[in-house]
């Protein structure tokens, strides 16, 4: 037999889990996942799930995906996937446009009854040349066996179709050659309360992967390689957790304890999860009675001298704009996490896009400066969630941080850094001698703009903050025309001198190109593989991609003057291209653009950026 | 309760700008008395409200102060005192700025028991605006934005606060100092959330909305000063009673109809139901005097304890010192 197995030696491989929304899809993908990173591999995970929570059984609506990518150079989860694993005929319908010509596509064929074809809209009883598959279809009895595999287990059928995912699991360990033993450790741990249910798992999980092996004659497996990835202790974190771990890193960093102010919104929700449940590093995280109760508690913790944070998504970053220009206004430190989601209004409430950038710089009333910054990928979203807190503290001014649906449940491997690995952050105390001499709210850095920080509960420094604006000396209530206007400039003035306080813009790729690919955010895996597959291809590219928008880093603009061609590409109608625009005036900039609720492919930005060097 | 503190030491550098006439002079004089005698030291006190002629309060006490947005206070407030449970917040709202436009967070922090007092300046109207009918206006008011009379009927804010199961609430009017004194330091010495409704005159667009009860010449008939433990009488010489009337509350003369004093019921204002509170609460001045002073204040947990409780339980239950020992507890592997 061995002689007929064929191995395929790949440098990466996606594999899409896909099934009814009960199934369990995101924890068999999940599980593989961990089990890849702790074997080494680089990981990317895109969680795609439907807005119902639980639609029709077997209905078009109600399918469920985990897409994962992994192996070496592993920034984003795929465009299309070697593997597909469908459980039902809506699954493969829905699914299998994500699956390459000449990949496998793995199917519950106990699930191909003539019922669950209707109920997927099948109109024939041929559903794979219904779909016109290329790729080749292997017929699995999931159900069947994992009913075989259970039969003396005493559970009922309803426990027993439950392990269905992990026979699946099971059968995908077997084809990539992962080990047994690491995914009956993260069984263990999901079901440490559940004995029970982890004997039947661990069962079928066994099943699976020797129904693999004794079928290997008819279907390729895969070996994967493996970088040598840095020392230290991993784990495997998703955007959203990372983003409430950042912020717990910055309130070590700076001793002020750590608020959060919340509403329950997706896909922003798990940053409140993570956060209420680390009570036991102190944070206080609240949920409060709507978006704007959210922004406003934050306000109020952050004058009381707290980290406060509010995380939200896009349709609550428009409620809580007027509590953000209370914060420009009082000049307080403030995170605001936007994970941005389809819009406008209630838009598409699980899927991607990057369309609240503009939102995020203008959406408020009056001259309303304040800083924005995005996170590039999911353990970005760590560094980015600290990067915000530290430039709120440093410089008492709302930050927004906006990540996406992508990366907020996207997950990668990551290494956990020490203490050491982030610096110190330094919020503007009012100091005693301050004091002494007869500090006065509005008393500013002279180099920074920023204004001191005086933390209530201290004697001698009472003071009134408010909405309404103030005398740039004595604090008090003022509406002198000229006033107003030097205060508008102040405001505007602290937010940009921010700049000298952030990183300087990198550029990848080939810097020598005469092409310039610009991104920012969350879609920074999809651009970065693209540039590298276009070198590789011999098509020069340079990439700018943006984690600091305003301020932008000092040397921005001048990186961008360099090139002949400068493209933007992002998830929107054009919003980051506009506004690098408005500040190059002479340079075209050029665009690529999706608004789909869908990540860019990497094959799409290639043949786009490729037809725009062509054309100029 | 002796201390060093005098009004003088709660009273900001800054001049007081409401009308001349304004009822808020006289709530503010009785905050700053009201300070005094509680004696917290003023760097321990944060003064927080949202907007509207009342919410200018913030800027004329010598203590820590926000003057937030419309509505807002009550948010502002509850994430202050959750973030710093050792300062004293108090939060100064109007019938507007509270019960409209803010009237969701006022409901929940009620609701919460966070250990904010909160004022609310009742004068029946829209003042800052010039003049706009508000959620407490009676039915029929005529307003620049009711022009033919208001079709709808008003809150009243005791009701609101019972609706929210809140634990303290007390009563004055602007004029009576000694009263909301009174009430305030009550309020203060409460734990959890008080709120404390002083009807207020606008001299400007609302004048004499209140005088019906509040009139030197009718206001001892009209009004009831409730104290706890004490016999409900009131009238210029006492000489009138509350009594339990069925399932209802009635006013009485001592002497007539055969009543006497062992009819006239005691107030209770710390027993738990808030059956009785709610009547008297509701009295409004015509067939039953307007209560005034402390109607409810009974303890029940408090948000900000019970949320530093928890903290500091599971903190110690736990047991991690920092970030990385938390993660290092759950699921990782290492690369050698």
């Amino acid at each position: 037999m061995l002689e007929k197995t064929n191995v395929k030696v790949l440098d990466k491989v996606v594999v899409r889990f896909s099934g009814d929304s009960g199934d369990g899809m995101q924890l068999a993908g999940n599980i593989f996942t961990n089990v890849s990173a702790g074997v080494g591999n680089q990981v990317s995970t895109f969680p795609d799930y439907p807005a119902e929570i639980r639609a029709p059984q077997g209905s078009l609506s109600g399918v469920s995906g985990f897409q994962v990518s992994v192996g070496t150079g592993v920034y984003t989860p795929g465009d299309l996937c070697d593997v597909l694993i469908a459980m039902n005929p809506a699954a493969l319908k829905q699914n299998v446009k994500f699956l390459k010509p000449g990949g496998v596509a793995i199917v519950d064929i106990d699930s191909f009854k003539e019922a669950d074809l209707r109920k997927a809209l099948f109109v024939t009883d041929d559903p794979f040349t219904e779909l016109n598959i290329k790729a080749q279809v292997v017929q699995v009895p999931v159900t069947s066996m994992t009913k075989a595999a259970l039969a003396d287990s005493g559970l009922d059928n309803k426990s027993v179709l439950k392990c269905r995912n992990i026979f699946a699991l099971g059968l995908v360990c077997w084809l990539f050659d992962r080990p047994l033993e690491a995914a009956l450790h993260h069984l263990k741990t999901k079901f440490a309360r559940k004995p029970a249910v982890y004997e039947a798992n661990a069962k079928v999980i066994n099943a699976g992967y020797d129904y693999g092996h004794n079928i290997h004659a008819t279907v390729s497996t895969y070996r994967i390689e493996s970088d040598a990835p840095v020392k230290g202790v991993y784990t495997d974190i998703n955007g959203n957790t990372a983003t409430a771990w950042g912020l717990i890193m910055a309130s070590q960093k700076s001793g002020r304890p750590l608020f959060l102010g919340s509403y329950p919104i997706t896909p922003a929700t798990d940053i409140l999860h993570e956060l209420a449940k680390r009570k036991d590093l102190g944070v206080k995280a609240i949920q409060m009675e709507d978006e704007i109760a959210g922004v406003c508690s934050a306000i109020g913790a952050s004058f009381a001298g707290n980290l406060a944070v509010t995380s939200t998504s896009g349709p609550g970053l428009a409620l809580k704009s007027e509590g953000i220009g209370l914060a420009v206004m009082a000049e307080l430190p403030l995170v605001v996490i936007d994970v941005q989601r389809g819009g406008p209004s209630t838009g598409l409430p699980t899927k991607t896009e990057q369309t609240d950038l503009l939102q995020a710089l203008y959406g408020r009333n009056g001259e309303s400066p304040v800083a924005v910054v995005a996170a590039a990928t999911p353990t970005d979203c760590f560094t980015m969630a600290f990067e915000a807190a530290r430039i709120a503290l440093e410089h008492m001014t709302p930050v927004v941080l906006l990540t996406d649906a992508f990366i907020g449940n996207g997950s990668s491997a990551w290494r956990i850094p020490e203490d050491d690995e982030f610096p110190a952050i330094n919020p503007p105390y009012v100091s005693a001698e301050q004091l002494a001499a007869g500090w006065r709210p509005y008393d500013r850095n002279e180099t920074t703009k920023v204004r001191y920080w005086a933390i209530p509960g201290t004697e001698g420094a009472m003071h009134r903050l408010g909405g309404l604006e103030k005398d740039c000396v004595t604090g008090a209530i003022s509406t002198d025309p000229v006033n107003h206007e030097k205060m508008v400039n102040i405001r505007r003035e602290k937010v940009a001198r921010i700049a000298d306080n952030i990183p300087a813009q990198e550029v990848l790729g080939n810097p020598d190109a005469d092409t310039l690919l610009v991104g920012w955010g969350g879609t920074f895996g999809h651009l970065n593989t693209a540039t590298e597959e276009l070198n590789a291809e011999g098509t020069p590219v340079a990439l700018a991609h943006f984690r600091y928008i305003n301020p932008l880093p000092t040397n921005a603009l001048d990186i961008l003057r360099k090139y002949k061609r400068v493209v933007v590409a992002e998830l929107n109608t054009g919003m980051f291209a506009d506004y690098l625009q408005s500040k190059l005036p002479g340079v075209n900039v050029l665009r690529i653009n999706k608004i789909q609720g869908q990540p860019f492919t990497v094959t799409e930005v290639k043949e786009e950026l490729t037809r725009l060097i062509q054309q100029a | 309760m002796e201390n060093n503190y005098t009004a003088a030491c709660y009273k900001s550098d800054q001049s007081v700008r409401w009308c001349p006439g304004c009822g808020d002079h006289a709530i503010l004089n009785s905050l700053h008395k009201a300070m005094a005698t509680i004696g917290i030291a003023p760097h321990k006190i944060a003064v927080i409200s949202g907007i509207g002629c009342s919410s200018r309060l913030p800027y004329y006490m010598n203590t820590y102060g926000f003057h937030t947005i419309h509505g807002r206070a009550a948010a502002v407030a509850t994430g202050f005192k959750a973030a710093n449970p050792d300062m004293t917040v108090w939060q100064i709202s109007g019938d507007g700025d509270g019960l409209a436009i803010g009237g969701n967070h006022f409901i929940h922090a009620v609701r919460r028991n966070i250990d904010i007092n909160i004022i609310l300046f009742n004068n029946k109207i829209y003042g800052l605006t010039k003049g706009q009918y508000s959620p407490t206006s009676d039915r029929g008011f005529v307003s620049k934005s009711s022009p033919y009379g208001t079709v709808e009927d008003p809150f009243i804010p005791a009701e609101l606060v019972f609706g929210a199961r809140g634990n303290f609430f007390a009563r004055s009017i602007d004029v009576e100092l000694a009263i909301s004194q009174e009430v305030l330091v009550a309020a203060a010495a409460h734990h959890g959330t008080s709120v404390t409704e002083i009807l207020q005159n606008c001299v400007i667009f609302n004048n004499g909305i209140h005088n019906p009860i509040t009139d030197k010449e009718v206001r001892a008939d009209r009004t009831i000063h409730l104290r706890h433990g004490e016999k409900m009488l009131f009238g210029k010489d006492l000489n009138k009673g509350i009594v339990q009337d069925g399932f209802g509350l009635k006013a009485v003369e001592l002497g007539v109809d055969g009543y006497t004093i062992d009819d006239v019921l005691v107030h209770d204002a710390h027993t738990p139901s808030n059956f009785l509170h709610q009547q008297l609460a509701m009295m409004d001045g015509k067939s039953l005097p307007l209560a005034l002073g402390v109607i409810r204040d009974v303890e029940a947990p408090t948000y900000d304890a019970s949320l530093t409780a928890q903290v500091e339980q599971v903190k110690s239950a736990k047991g991690f010192n920092s970030l990385r020992e938390m993660i290092l507890a759950g699921d990782t592997w290492t690369v050698e």
